[in-house]
């Protein structure tokens, strides 16, 4: 009531001033209310301030701040008058809450208008015309400018603002009767004012309400609900209407029946079956428009423009004034103590160092991103105990660049035409190469370009670094001549042949075989061009040639200088030969000895018989100087003397259990010492001093005892073929050569296995032979080479002997893939006689 | 006790193969491979290979079973899972977009920490310093790299802060021995703590895309790793040692570190020679210089045994090699590649600058009149100073190598250089040797004489020395000259002699008219003269005669070793023949 009346007061001073300058503008009126409330507030400070409506909020406030009491003084006046209003547009606002502020600014102004028209209904009936005027005009251009085209719109807000008055006159039940009149004299007051409009808006606001009904409400015509409709499919009924009875489906033609009706009804094209109900439905045009809209995308409604001006509903304008006079909270303008202590607590943090700034945190994790780095190592050579991976092996170093890696290497390292080839050629075996780069030349610094093979080759040494498997081998880093033996020089072993002095020329085919006289001044010579021959080795003069029947196998000289005889294997025939040459009373005491045949007790066994014949030689032959024939069931190998001169050995391969014989001269007989045979004989030899028989069958040498009969040894050559066999004079060491390039020297006293290998020859050995007199022996092979060496046996048992090779002749011409066959040694002089398939025979001094 | 079976004992229980030690690890192949890069876990050759696989003969990758089980002992495994788990996790926020945990878990990111590796793989600092060579390599190699999808972007950045703090140490403590360029970058050869180690800078710019089966990256990558923390150690420990703070610190104020100088290649390349044109602060007072003159006095009591002389010969050169372009004051052009040149001239007491306008850091221009020479790699050039010499970038390489200061002559603008030869072979080897390399051999002794006399005026002008450097030249020029006459004459002698044997019937013919003159008169006494050819085919023949005398179970060695030295012989010829022609041509021409 108190502040109805105030209000009143208000406006009436309001008119007053109205009355005095009628013509301000409505803008002006803001000042003109800052001075009115300055006067309110005497006013109010006169009248009550516990007000019916006052707020619990603004209570809490006052007593607040009531230590400040000119503040609140000040202060309150404004806040009241403000509530003032605020409770006038609150009172109206209720129901408005979602409209603008502009609105709520119109309707504000509206209130005020009202109250004003109250006013002037009352007291100032004079002044209805004036004022209406202007407030009619200004309404009118209002709605002329923004309301017209939303016409709903300002009809909303002239209904509501008649609502708000209802509302309010409702609310306030005190409110006397004069009030309730005046609200409905304004009801009336205002529709008479926007008569015109209101003829156009009524209906359409009653449409609204319609649409707003029942578009959002479901269809009730069946009551089934939100349910798929093909439910009911079975049935003959498609629901229940509201009065819980079945809604019954129309009968359903068949084709031909809507065929028909198709024809018929003009209307078949516009009905469509209604799903809820399932009657068929007759669109109206008003429908058909509308779906039509609909189907071209159009907006439905046809009255609607959608080119209407624009509304600009927010200004653009700044306001001077604030929309709402009500000013700041007072704690708007005070420190929050809240805050302040948290702030204070943060400060202490950062000071104690508990807390970081922001700044600080990201400079930590930067530096912590890093890695750090301190003194790993104490010092550079002291280690700490700690567990490594077993047995480290480091990496080996790369190679350091050679010249050849320079950017301007010396002109011969560049690749020329050939190399260059090579070098691509091997493109697919790197490894091949000479070097892994090609070597470039560039006349300046500025020239060179990156190493296009660079980051490969870094990737490759990763590679070998973490995949290649390491081991720890001791790399020899030795000269090739430290591992070939410390031997004395062969100028202190002097004298061995060195050079070639004689050639025995007069052979047609290769000469077999050759034996010097043990005098030393003549050989002989067996050759396939079936023929032997003495020459006298100072003149190299042939004496004597002796014709046989058969390719000649072998020559042997008997060893005993008392006698002349030479054995000569001759196909199956062993022929003694008396040479003629040399001492006439020798060559006669040897006829004698050899004409006589002794008087033979024994038996010879059967075995012997059918091997071998004795025969005196027939007259041609005696003439030739062939004095006995022996001869044998198969072809004769190779044929050897014993030491005293009174035996001969043959072998004949082919022999099988008979193909080793000895023959005794002086009795004209012969023994098969072997009952068995142990392989293919190759050739036997009698032991200088010693009753042994050394036999060489293709892999071993077996050393029998003559007297006991029995097998001493066998010497293990682990060779495929033996070609030949020689005994050191002194009988200890034995000289065996091989076809497969080897020569074995077995210490007959040390061990069955050969104490030395010799490898000097490229090819098969044929022969070997010890020298008598002198440390030497010498190997005659098929590469064309005789190899001289030096062989020293000591007495001293513990000293083992020396083998040297001191020289290698090669004088012999190569004829077929036969090279030298036979090799002899003066009995006396450092000389060797080399017997060839070049059909000559050498001397070398 | 029960027997144990086969293969359960000796070679074959001591491997492993890669396979069992996956499955022994509970690692993926790549962990495995990352662990074993770091931890420098290598596959081993067993002695009998077959035995080791036990049983099987195709070659497998075999470990040695106490390096697995020692691996399994590793805390850095556990890093290796956390990163599996890491990504699945990592994985999984981001499918699901869990923006939030994701950066939580980025955060948490779980780092491989090898410091302990690194003391663990090395146990002296001795022994690092040997294991140098491939790390210096690859991470000169890195530091050029552009921005790698694989090769972290930090990785770079570290591998060049660290190469340079590596320079900075060489060239403060002078050890740099032996310089080669070579067509894959420049070698370097330093002596640190007496190891001689070698790297190679590459020519710029070697980054080239490979394709992942020629080069992968995350390999290289991996060893990076490794070697970047092993290289910051390595470099702590030498700055400390030579009395330098480690993070280095710099007397000028060129060097900011900052982010910027990585955004543009070419800035940063010349900010890093900036950097190495400026000296390091040093924290105490140089005792090096001290240090090896005591070394000197000692020697020089000892008794001139030929060692000691040697010895006595290396400190000489070392000591002329350490003040060798101090005083002299260079001037770069822009087209030579400066990194080497700089590190060269400022190990060696040289100053060092080049053109402002193009580069950052020059500390004077060219027009300085106090520079002594100016390195220049074009034939010609328009504005030329009296006082300086022009000369070639290889001037400064051979001169480094020679231990003096070549006359430069031969290393002029636009002058035809002679062949730039490589340190490192070794001068007593028996395998070709290049005529320069003798004559410069020759040359070197001279010059050193006249250079332990001249060094003494080195405080006067730079261009007084020069002149002084051309007189003395000239006099030894003539020396030389008289001397290599000599020689050669004495070399015809020789020659005659041998071609003698060869053409016998020129031989004859003199011994003819010999003869003639002398038939009348009496004669003296000839000396019995063996023929030469046969007596050396003698020799041969008995060699070869003994060589057949080779045990048998040295044979196969003996073969191979014969054959490698035939090898290089013929190398050789065919290097010396080579030359004869090119010689021969030269002179037609």
């Amino acid at each position: 009531m108190a502040k109805k009346q105030v209000k009143r007061k208000a406006t009436d001073f309001v008119d007053k001033k109205k009355l005095k300058d009628s013509e301000i503008k409505s803008t002006e009126d803001d000042e003109e209310e800052q001075d009115l409330q300055e006067d309110l507030l005497q006013k109010i400070s006169n009248e009550d301030n516990d007000s019916s409506d006052d707020e619990g909020t603004e209570q809490i406030y006052q007593s607040d701040d009531s230590d400040e009491l000119e503040f609140e003084s000040d202060e309150e006046g404004n806040y009241a008058s403000k509530w003032d209003e605020g409770v006038g547009s609150e009172n109206s606002g209720d129901e408005e809450a979602e409209s603008d502020d502009e609105e709520q600014e119109g309707s504000d102004d509206e209130e005020e208008e009202d109250s004003d028209d109250e006013d002037e209904d009352e007291i100032n009936d004079s002044d209805i015309e004036d004022i209406s005027d202007d407030e009619v005009s200004d309404e009118e251009t209002n709605l002329k400018e923004r309301n017209l085209p939303k016409s709903k719109k300002s009809d909303g807000n002239i209904k509501k603002n008649g609502l708000e008055a209802s509302t309010s006159a409702n609310a306030k039940k005190e409110l006397e009767l004069q009030k309730v009149k005046t609200s409905e004299a304004l009801n009336d007051f205002k529709e008479e004012l926007k008569d015109p409009n209101n003829t156009l808006v009524v209906p359409s606001k009653k449409e609204e309400y319609a649409d707003s009904d029942t578009s959002d409400e479901e269809d009730i015509r069946n009551t089934v609900g939100n349910i798929p409709m093909h439910w009911y499919d079975e049935y003959k009924h498609i629901g229940y209407d509201w009065d819980a009875k079945k809604i019954i489906k129309p009968s359903k033609g068949d084709q031909i029946d809507d065929f028909l009706r198709k024809i018929e009804d003009p209307d078949f094209w516009r009905s469509v079956k209604d799903p809820q109900t399932g009657q068929e439905v007759v669109l109206t045009d008003a429908d058909i428009e509308l779906i039509k809209r609909i189907n071209s995308a159009r907006v439905p409604n046809p009255e609607h423009n959608e080119y209407e001006p624009w509304i600009e509903w927010f200004t653009n304008e700044v306001e001077r004034m604030p929309i709402k006079n009500v000013p700041d909270h007072k704690r708007s303008f005070l420190p929050s103590s809240s805050e302040r202590k948290k702030v204070s607590r943060m400060i202490h943090a950062l000071k104690m160092g508990w807390m970081k700034t922001m700044e600080e945190v990201e400079r930590e994790k930067k530096e912590a991103r890093g890695p750090k780095f301190y003194m790993l190592w104490e010092t550079d050579t002291s280690r700490e105990h700690m567990r490594r991976i077993h047995d480290p092996v480091s990496a080996p170093k790369r190679d350091l660049p050679g010249h050849a890696e320079s950017y301007n290497p010396p002109p011969e390292y560049i690749f020329d035409e050939k190399e260059r080839k090579e070098w691509l050629k091997l493109k697919d075996e790197p490894h091949k190469r000479k070097l892994h780069f090609m070597p470039q030349k560039y006349n300046s610094l500025r020239e060179v370009p990156a190493y296009p093979r660079y980051i490969r080759e870094r990737f490759m040494r990763c590679l070998d670094l973490y995949l290649c498997p390491r081991a720890r081998r001791t790399k020899l880093n030795i000269d090739a001549e430290y591992l070939i033996p410390k031997l004395p020089s062969p100028k202190d072993l002097q004298p061995f042949p060195t050079v070639e002095s004689l050639v025995y020329r007069g052979h047609t085919d290769l000469v077999r075989t050759v034996s010097v006289e043990p005098k030393g001044e003549y050989i002989v010579s067996g050759s396939d061009d079936k023929t032997v021959k003495i020459w006298e080795i100072a003149t190299g003069r042939c004496i004597r040639t002796i014709e046989t029947d058969d390719v000649v196998r072998c020559v042997a000289w008997c060893p005993n200088a008392k006698l002349s005889i030479i054995a000569v294997a001759a196909g199956n025939r062993l022929l003694l030969i008396n040479p003629k040459v040399g001492d006439k009373l020798l060559i006669k005491k040897t006829d004698d000895l050899l004409a006589e045949a002794p008087q033979n007790d024994t038996m010879e066994s059967e075995r012997i018989k059918t091997a071998v014949q004795w025969s005196v030689a027939e007259k041609e032959e005696q003439e030739k100087g062939v004095r006995l024939v022996i001869t044998h069931f198969k072809p004769i190998q190779q044929v050897t003397w014993h030491g005293r001169g009174d035996y001969v050995a043959t072998v004949m391969p082919e022999g099988a259990n008979r193909s080793a014989l000895i023959h005794q001269l002086s009795k004209r007989r012969s023994q098969i010492p072997f009952s068995k045979s142990k392989g293919l004989i190759q050739c036997v030899l009698f032991h200088p001093i010693k009753p042994c028989f050394f036999v060489a069958t293709q892999h071993n040498v077996r050393i029998y005892d003559l007297v006991k009969q029995e097998l001493i040894k066998k010497l293990l050559t682990n060779s495929k073929w033996i070609s030949g066999m020689s005994i050191h004079p002194k009988g200890d060491n034995l000289l065996v050569s091989t076809y497969d390039k080897k020569m074995l020297w077995f210490d007959l006293d040390l061990s069955t296995k050969p104490y030395q290998t010799l490898r000097l020859h490229k090819n098969a050995v044929r022969n070997v032979a010890f020298h008598l007199r002198y440390p030497l022996f010498a190997s005659a092979s098929d590469d064309l080479s005789v190899i001289v060496s030096h062989g020293m046996v000591y007495n001293d048992l513990l000293q083992n002997p020396l083998i040297v090779p001191v020289k290698k002749l090669q004088t012999h011409e190569a004829r077929e893939e036969f090279g030298v066959l036979d090799v002899a040694w003066h009995p006396v002089q450092p000389w060797v006689f080399s017997s060839g398939a070049d059909a000559t025979i050498r001397l070398y001094t | 006790m029960r027997r144990l079976k086969k293969y359960q004992s000796g070679e074959a229980a001591q491997y492993i193969t890669r396979r069992a030690a996956l499955r022994k690890l509970q690692l993926s192949l790549n962990d495995f491979r990352r662990l074993c890069i770091i931890k420098g876990v290598y596959p081993r050759e067993p002695k009998h290979r077959r035995r080791a696989q036990k049983g099987s003969s195709e070659i497998k990758i075999l470990y040695h079973a106490k390096d697995i089980r020692f691996l399994l002992h590793e805390p850095i495994v556990w890093t290796l899972r956390d990163y599996k788990i890491f990504a699945k996790k990592t994985g999984k926020d981001r499918a699901v977009k869990d923006f939030r945990n994701l950066k939580r878990r980025l955060a948490l990111f779980p780092e491989l920490r090898i410091d302990h590796i690194v003391k663990e793989r090395y146990p002296t600092f001795v022994d690092a310093i040997k294991d140098l060579d491939d790390c210096l390599t690859l991470l000169f190699l890195f530091s050029t790299f552009p921005s790698l999808r694989l090769i972290p972007r930090e990785q770079s950045f570290l591998c060049r802060r660290l190469t340079i703090e590596f320079l900075h140490y060489i060239i403060s403590s002078k050890s740099i021995r032996n310089v080669f360029i070579s067509i894959k970058g420049f070698y370097f050869q330093a002596d640190i703590k007496g190891q001689k180690v070698t790297w190679i800078m590459p020519h710029h710019y070697p980054f080239k895309p490979h394709s992942k089966a020629e080069v992968d990256f995350k390999v290289m990558s991996i060893f990076v790793e490794f070697y970047t923390i092993m290289l910051g150690f390595v470099n702590y420990r030498l700055y400390h040692s030579a009395g330098y703070t480690y993070p280095p610190k710099f007397r000028s104020e060129i060097h900011n570190d900052s982010q910027d100088n990585y955004k543009d290649e070419l800035s940063y390349v010349s900010d890093r020679i900036a950097t190495l044109n400026s000296d390091l602060i040093c924290t105490e007072n140089e005792l090096e210089d001290e240090i090896e003159n005591i070394d000197l006095d000692l020697l020089e009591q000892g008794q001139s045994s030929n060692r000691i002389m040697k010895l006595k010969k290396e400190a000489k050169e070392l000591t002329n090699l350490r003040s060798l372009f101090k005083g002299l004051k260079f001037y770069v052009n822009r087209e030579v590649p400066r990194e080497p040149i700089v590190i060269l001239i400022r190990s060696f007491g040289g100053k060092v600058s080049w053109d402002c306008t193009a580069f950052v850091g020059a500390t004077y221009n060219e027009s300085d009149e106090t520079i002594t020479h100016q390195i220049v790699d074009r034939p010609i050039l328009s504005k030329k100073y009296i006082s300086r010499d022009y000369i070639q970038p290889q001037w400064v390489f051979d001169c480094v190598n020679k231990r003096t200061l070549l006359p430069t002559n031969s290393y002029f603008l636009g002058v035809l250089l002679p062949p730039h030869l490589s340190p490192f072979v070794d001068s007593n080897r028996d395998s070709y040797i290049p005529p320069e390399e003798n004559e410069s051999q020759n040359e070197s002794d001279c010059n050193q004489k006249k250079y332990v006399e001249g060094n003494t005026g080195f405080s006067a002008s730079a261009k007084e020395i020069i002149d002084s450097h051309a007189m003395d030249d000239d006099q030894l020029q003539k020396a030389y000259i008289e001397e290599r006459a000599d020689f050669e004459e004495y070399d015809r002698i020789e020659n005659e002699e041998e071609q003698n044997d060869d053409n016998i019937p020129e031989e004859q013919k003199e011994k003819l008219r010999h003869e003639e003159t002398l038939s009348m008169s009496v004669q003296a006494g000839k000396v019995h003269k063996e023929n030469k050819k046969i007596r050396r085919k003698n020799e041969i023949d008995e060699h070869r005669l003994q060589a057949r005398m080779v045990k048998s179970r040295h044979r196969t060695l003996f073969r191979k070793l014969v054959r490698e030295k035939q090898v290089k012989e013929k190398e050789k010829w065919l290097l010396k023949k080579k030359r004869r022609n090119i010689e021969a041509q030269k002179m037609s021409n």
